[in-house]
């Protein structure tokens, strides 16, 4: 065990959790008859993946706050390479699987090996 | 959802399951990491524990440890959370029409255990909200093996990662196992040209936004790359039209 625990900090715990339940059911909370306008539920078809892409390509392409300025990064030939697995794979079975595995095994010894 | 046993022997909660299980390790390392980051900022470890098991939203959290330890005031660490964790209520407008049928217990239980994951997958899944109480009742079980299989890699990985806090290296970026679950799924989802247009754009855009607080930049690049795709299928729509 480590450390001291303080009911301030379970308190803000018990907080971020309500945070948590709150944002993701903000638009189930109310049971008023609603939907949204037509664009925007044609719109939201483009969403996931445009969520997807805004949480992936900072973390492979920026270092603490910038865009990184070498192509010696481990990051960028793990993301190819997992996502050459998976086009090659065409997407088949355990496709997304292969993506970490192949991943993994490109970030691995660039990282740790060269100190990409 | 989880104790109903027709939810439990349908055939789309193993699939549910199964498509969740395909990402598992790299959720897993993820929240491995989590759980390792929360102890060695300080946090003890019936804190870590507490968080890990139940704020269950990664950048919210890597977000609120730093101002956790800093001792900032409560309401800029709750005001945090919300903020970084903004582009779930973009997730809960799309999943509304799915869900409204349910009591409010189990729509909030459904939106909590709604991650970027279980989000992408569900909608990949089901294009469509159901329409009778039989594709209801599909889209309840798949949604209820995915969001399980998920819950359980990253938290049971959570406390792995807490109670192994020591024992791990962190210098060897396993956390990025994460990362690539999550570039397998977009390669999945890339299957029409509007949407590689959608995901360009919102990639390009969370990168030059980065500087705005609150990780604004992922909401942001969501609304650019959304507008961005409907103008181009409007435009499209009415060239189809002249010729």
């Amino acid at each position: 065990m480590n450390g001291d625990t303080d009911l301030w900090t379970v308190v803000v715990i018990i907080g971020l959790t309500a945070v948590t339940v709150l944002t993701r059911g903000l638009f189930f909370i109310s049971s008023k008859p609603w939907t949204l306008p037509h664009w925007a539920q044609r719109g939201l078809q483009y969403a996931p993946i445009a969520a997807l892409a805004a949480v992936i390509v900072p973390e492979i392409v920026m270092t603490q706050g910038s865009v990184i300025s070498t192509w010696q990064d481990a990051r960028l030939f793990a993301a190819a390479a997992g996502a050459a697995w998976f086009f090659w794979r065409k997407g088949a079975g355990q496709a997304v699987l292969g993506t970490i595995v192949v991943g993994m095994a490109v970030y691995l010894p660039l990282h740790v090996g060269l100190g990409w | 959802m989880f104790l109903s046993r027709t939810t439990r022997h349908h055939p789309e909660f193993r699939q549910g399951a199964l498509d969740s299980l395909t990402a598992a390790p790299g959720i897993a390392a993820w929240g491995l990491m989590m759980g390792v980051a929360m102890v060695k900022s300080g946090m003890s470890t019936v804190e870590s524990l507490l968080m890990g098991v139940f704020v269950f939203a990664g950048s919210s959290q890597l977000a609120a440890i730093p101002l956790l330890v800093a001792g900032a005031p409560m309401w800029v660490i709750l005001a945090t959370g919300f903020c970084v964790n903004l582009r779930f209520v973009v997730f809960s407008a799309h999943l509304r029409p799915y869900v409204m049928h349910l009591p409010l217990r189990q729509r909030l239980l459904t939106g909590y255990l709604t991650t970027d994951l279980t989000y992408v997958l569900f909608t990949r899944r089901f294009p469509r909200h159901g329409g009778d109480a039989a594709e209801r009742q599909a889209q309840q079980a798949y949604l209820a093996g995915n969001s399980g299989v998920n819950w359980i890699a990253w938290v049971g990985c959570s406390i792995i990662g807490v109670v192994l806090a020591n024992f791990i290296p962190t210098h060897w970026g396993l956390g990025f196992a994460g990362i690539l679950a999550l570039v397998g799924i977009l390669c999945s989802l890339a299957s029409s040209h509007l949407r590689r247009v959608s995901a360009g754009v919102a990639g390009a855009a969370a990168v030059a936004a980065f500087a705005l607080p609150f990780k604004l930049n992922i909401l942001v690049a969501i609304a650019a790359a959304v507008a961005l795709s409907l103008l181009i299928e409007a435009v499209s729509l009415r060239r189809g039209e002249q010729a």
